[in-house]
């Protein structure tokens, strides 16, 4: 032990007493550490940006003077009826085949694509939570069936199964939030279940057990708090998904149904036109990819945040070598009695691939 | 129990007179090791527990030793409830409670309460402390919710954490102090019988004294009784009124702490002491340490006979055919059990024995 690290440590023991009484919670941890990555920031201010031009887009349809669904035959198309580019009449980003204004148009596609991509995930985080920890809590027959059923559920060529649902409940918004539900609890029931199989083993599980804490006591206030990071990152990842899989759907003319606007509709269309109206194929699918990117890029931030090694990481990038070299001789010094490391004790594995 | 076995020889007073607050008899808890697969078939069985009666006087520490394997935990967890007993009969303050529904053994969880080995695995890492230990009021409703923090604050004083720290997560104490927030949680029913098991084992020196002294105390005060189960001799030497030595599922002998230490007469015990080590050199020095021979037998097919023979110093041919009764030996106190066919004389030199083999 070196005579700085002796110094080190007596510092860090004066100073205890002065740390706030209020404990730091996982989240607040996280918050600072999703703080200082400077992409996750990014696209967590492009959704807020996306969420607030889709909830504003009456207001910007207003201040355009074009609703989404009125067509405009004299100013909006060419004389060959073709579409009209970018800043032609007032079009900030042209128009469609019929001569509706696009940049209106993506906009209330967003309201559609955001909406369904948030409601599925939600709903298919809560059953998928929900099918997970029962699987993995009670385990046994019950176990069985439902693993099972999960395992069909992901191995469904769901393309397949939404279209055939699709052509048989008629195309609607509510059918399409079902399917896309339908499809996304699957993968979060298998992942929970995992990490509730090896959870339930652990000491203070027994120790509610033996305070007679009930099964569903046991489930959703004990092992849920341990799950909540891993499941906040799944779902996060899974919005961009549920936003593609809508856009599919309607793409192949059966989700949302003209004319209302979806990304997916108007790209349908759009593709009978990209040798005229390249815009028209262009800024739909921009915004397809602009969305997604950022949850992904948001999802792959949150789970990096949520892992306490990662800290580390981010110190050693931002050059604090001088931290990291004093947490490397605490590490050394093995768990302290005076001085334990809250960073590496606090988090369970986050077993995600 | 095996078929062959006799049943032990338990008179009153080796089970602890009238004022008994646990009395377990011929306990069993078997582990079916079955095939993998999608038919199970079972193929054997772990025999964790095999036949143990104790008793534990109300107001008293029964301290429980023996190696890892020996099934002491696994006895813990089924006086506990907390594993399902396959024969045997669990009473407490006189109520029958061998595997009782979960709803039914509610009453009794009150009044039966752990901590556990780990200060790191027995709290939850994403709660706070306070909520931790105010979880008993919580699941029994004792207390109304808006007495709780009061109600919890108080116990983290009486057991030595500071009461401002309610709202801090586990991670943020030390071991010593994360037991004391076991010790809390424990409390916090005002239980009759606490099951500790292993409590200090995973803490340095200077702190298992400081849990002992708070065990102690609180044992005092409350009136409470203890099972304690420790592998370090001296800790059960220390807080124990009488003490059960098992191995491999069984008890090899039972007694109050001054006679099982002072003239243990199970070579097994003998053993046990033997090794444990001296805080005073020349004692050290003059001490005759008994080395046994290899580690303890499988439970899924323990030894025929006296379980203890294959490594015993004194087994003969008898040891390895007929296992041998809990029963008093001839000159010892009635309740002083012992399980061996020939047990260890004042004076014996079981070392040499040992290093003949």
């Amino acid at each position: 032990m070196s005579i700085t690290e002796v110094e080190f440590q007596v510092a860090s023991v004066e100073n205890a007493p002065v740390q706030a009484v209020e404990g730091r919670s996982q989240w607040q941890l996280t918050w600072l550490r999703l703080r200082s990555d400077k992409v996750a920031i990014a696209s967590l201010i492009v959704i807020v940006i996306m969420f607030a031009l889709a909830l504003a887009s009456p207001a910007i349809a207003a201040l355009v003077h074009h609703p989404p669904n009125t067509a405009y035959p004299l100013t909006g198309e060419n004389v060959a009826g073709n579409p009209v580019g970018p800043g032609t009449n007032g079009f900030l980003l042209g128009t469609d085949d019929t001569g509706r204004d696009l940049l209106v148009r993506i906009l209330y596609g967003a309201r559609i694509s955001l909406f369904v991509g948030v409601v599925t995930t939600l709903i298919g985080t809560v059953a998928g939570v929900a099918v997970g920890l029962i699987a993995g809590y009670f385990g046994g027959v019950i176990d069985t069936i439902l693993a099972r059923f999960t395992d069909a559920v992901l191995a469904f060529p769901y393309i397949v199964l939404a279209l055939a649902l699709a052509v048989v409940l008629g195309p609607s918004l509510t059918v399409i939030i079902g399917v896309i539900s339908f499809f996304a609890w699957a993968g979060i029931a298998r992942i929970v279940r995992g990490q509730t199989l090896s959870l339930k083993e652990k000491e203070y599980i027994e120790a509610a057990r033996s305070l007679g804490a009930g099964p569903f006591r046991i489930m959703f206030i004990d092992i849920l708090p341990n799950l909540l990071a891993p499941v906040l990152v799944l779902a996060t990842l899974y919005i961009p998904n549920a936003v593609v899989f809508e856009s599919t759907l309607s793409f192949l003319g059966l989700g949302i149904q003209p004319p209302t606007a979806s990304w997916g509709n108007i790209l349908a269309t759009a593709t009978n036109f990209y040798t005229v109206a390249w815009w028209y194929t262009v800024f739909p699918a921009l915004a397809l990819l602009i969305t997604t990117l950022a949850f992904n890029l948001l999802g792959d931030g949150i789970r990096d945040a949520m892992d306490p090694g990662t800290e580390r990481l981010l110190a050693a990038r931002r050059g604090a070598k001088k931290r990291r070299a004093q947490r490397r001789e605490m590490k050394g010094a093995g768990p302290s009695e005076a001085f334990p490391d809250p960073g590496t004790q606090a988090q369970p594995p986050i077993g995600l691939g | 129990m095996t078929e062959e076995s006799a049943g032990p020889v338990l008179t009153d007073a080796a089970l602890g007179g009238d004022d008994v607050l646990v009395r377990v008899e011929n306990l069993v808890k078997y582990f079916p090791v079955r095939t993998a697969g999608f038919v199970r078939r079972t193929v054997g069985n772990v025999q964790a527990v095999d036949g143990v009666s104790l008793a534990i006087p109300r107001g008293t520490t029964l301290g429980l030793v023996g190696e890892t394997g020996s099934g002491k935990s696994t006895l813990a967890r089924c006086i506990a409830g907390l594993l399902p007993v396959t024969s045997g009969k669990v009473t407490f303050d006189g109520h029958d409670i061998t595997n009782l529904s979960r709803r039914r053994m509610q009453p009794f969880r009150r009044d039966i309460q752990m901590i556990f080995q780990d200060p790191y695995g027995s709290l939850n890492p994403r709660r706070r402390v306070g909520a931790i230990i105010g979880d008993p009021f919580a699941i029994h409703k004792t207390v109304p919710s808006s007495e709780r923090k009061r109600k919890v604050q108080e116990l983290m004083e009486r057991v030595g954490l500071n009461p401002e720290h309610y709202n801090r997560y586990p991670a943020e104490f030390s071991g010593g102090q994360r037991q004391r927030i076991g010790v809390a949680r424990a409390l916090a029913l005002r239980p009759k019988l606490i099951i500790c098991d292993e409590p200090v084992s995973a803490l340095d020196v200077s702190i298992q004294a400081q849990v002992l002294n708070l065990l102690s105390d609180l044992q005092k005060d409350f009136g409470l009784t203890y099972l304690f189960i420790a592998h370090d001799l001296e800790v059960v030497r220390h807080v124990s009124n009488a003490v059960t030595v098992m191995y491999l599922g069984r008890v090899a002998e039972s007694g109050s702490r001054e006679v099982v230490y002072a003239t243990p007469r199970h070579p097994y015990t003998a053993a046990l002491l033997s090794a444990a080590p001296a805080a005073d050199p020349d004692a050290a020095a003059s001490r005759q340490r008994i080395i046994l021979v290899g580690d303890i037998p499988s439970p899924i097919d323990p030894p025929s006979g006296c379980r203890f023979h294959p490594r015993c110093p004194k087994a003969q041919e008898l040891c390895s055919e007929q296992d041998p009764p809990l029963e008093v030996k001839a000159g010892d106190a009635a309740t002083h059990l012992t399980a061996c066919h020939f047990p260890v004389e004042a004076g014996e030199n079981l070392a040499a024995a040992a290093g003949r083999r």
